[in-house]
């Protein structure tokens, strides 16, 4: 393709391209394709079935390590919001973003294996405990801060509102996390600390059984491996966006 | 010399509550969309007695939350196409005056419909629903929606979709002040003791406190040119 003359400016800088995916970015990604399939062994093989629940119970390997993951990815959002409000460096808005959108998919994850789960333990895929409600408001809090983007066309008053309106979102994805200790109502079991006296399939973490191993190695790979390798390659999709519109443009310009 | 932050307050709220004293224009615009909101719901829900006991907090707080995103929308979105919010950033005041005084502007025109709201509430629902303890939620809960709104507001009138974008961006983050306000509600008027309901009251009270802090602190990021 170097023949082609007209971008003959564009191979001259080949040098100074940064790789499009680095180095380190890649052993991650492998590092984390190992680790899923590591985690999904330790949750579907080496973890004992629960008394109870039976083999049903070992989808909550992911269900919770995904909230958790969400949780860490939206905590980038707000942290990329108030660092852009203090720097004005577009890196972080870009962290932001990708926080958004990251925590999007895991929270999806979250709910999907939540409503598997629920069908044979709570006889419903969708039950309106405030838990399961408020999650479904938090994830259209950040489609809104999305569609609160597009909405904007000058890109410095975009980066500065998405940062404002990311701080704030965190409150939804606090509530999520506390709403089963403020509202007791709720049927959504808490593994960790007691659950509330309506809780429907609450079990018990059986060290013995490889079921702590199993969560922590899961817990491991989906809240912190898998939304830092995602964020990232978010990030280093957004700058080769950001390069080809730079490029396209001083094409035209020609 | 920077005009001091209480005269610019009170001359934004004097100029707020004058025009629509003049115009009369977006207090008749939220009582006549409260009203359908009140009369909508009971044909919707086919409320009958018992139901409309159980409905009536929930009915009266989403009727008020979006009365009052009207009121937020052609308030901010009027200072904008008229340039008058660019007039008030040019002038030598402070930021966190204007949005005090918007917020005070708009949180007066919410607080005042839903004053009027509850004894109509009361005897379409005919239901008991003038009670003091009611009125404290009340301006706790519209005070709440009123800072985040104002915020909210000021972003989506800069933006492409203005006004169809506010009740997407602002419902989920006045959620912890409807929750609370409606849990309250509920308590006050099934008769509940106390103890019951004023938890709800204090956390709906802390919830202003976090809200009002952060929209102060945040509003200089959102009308910076």
């Amino acid at each position: 393709m170097r023949a082609n003359l007209s971008l003959s400016d564009v191979s001259l800088e080949q040098p100074a391209l940064v790789r499009a995916i680095p180095r380190a970015l890649l052993a991650l990604t492998a590092l984390t394709l190992i680790g899923v399939g590591f985690g999904l062994y330790m949750a579907l093989g080496f973890a004992k079935a629960d008394a109870t629940q039976g083999e049903v119970q070992r989808i909550f390997y992911i269900h919770m390590p995904a909230f958790i993951g969400a949780f860490v990815a939206f905590a980038a959002t707000t942290l990329g919001g108030f660092m852009y409000l203090r720097t004005r460096q577009v890196k972080w808005d870009t962290l932001a973003l990708a926080g958004v959108e990251v925590g999007l998919v895991l929270a999806a994850i979250n709910l999907v294996t939540g409503m598997i789960w629920a069908k044979p333990t709570w006889n419903a895929w969708w039950t309106w405990d405030p838990r399961l409600t408020l999650e479904a408001i938090m994830m259209l809090t950040y489609a809104a801060y999305l569609v609160l983007r597009a909405s904007i066309t000058n890109a410095e008053t975009r980066r500065r509102f998405a940062a404002v309106y990311g701080m704030l979102a965190i409150i939804l994805v606090i509530m999520v996390v506390m709403i089963s200790r403020i509202r007791p109502d709720t049927i959504h079991p808490t593994v960790f600390g007691p659950s509330s006296q309506q809780a429907r399939g609450t079990f018990e973490l059986d060290a013995s059984a490889g079921m702590s191993a199993a969560l922590g190695v899961n817990m491991l790979v989906w809240a912190v491996l898998v939304p830092i390798t995602l964020m990232w390659f978010r990030i280093c999709l957004n700058n080769l966006t950001e390069r080809l519109s730079l490029l396209k443009a001083r094409l035209a310009d020609r | 010399m920077q005009t001091p932050f209480f005269r610019v307050v009170y001359g934004i709220v004097a100029k707020d509550l004058q025009a629509e004293f003049r115009s009369r224009e977006l207090l008749s615009l939220m009582l006549i969309f409260a009203l359908l909101s009140l009369l909508i719901f009971s044909f919707a829900l086919e409320l009958d007695r018992l139901a409309r006991e159980e409905a009536i907090s929930g009915v009266l707080w989403v009727t008020v939350a979006f009365a009052s995103i009207i009121g937020l929308n052609r308030s901010l979105t009027l200072e904008r196409e008229q340039g008058n919010l660019d007039a008030m950033l040019i002038a030598p005041i402070n930021r966190a005056a204007i949005f005090v005084g918007k917020l005070i502007g708009n949180y007066l025109f919410a607080l005042l419909v839903g004053v009027l709201l509850i004894p109509i509430a009361a005897l379409l629902y005919n239901l008991p629903l003038i009670n003091v303890w009611l009125f404290i939620v009340l301006v706790f809960g519209t005070l709440g929606l009123s800072g985040i709104g104002t915020l909210l507001a000021t972003m989506t009138a800069q933006t492409r979709t203005r006004e169809s974008l506010l009740p997407v961006v602002m419902l989920p983050l006045a959620l912890p002040v409807v929750l609370t306000a409606v849990r309250a509600t509920t308590g006050i008027l099934s008769g509940q003791p106390a103890e019951n309901w004023l938890g709800w009251l204090h956390l709906l009270a802390v919830i202003n406190v976090v809200y009002f802090a952060a929209c102060f602190i945040m509003f200089e990021f959102v009308v910076e040119e």
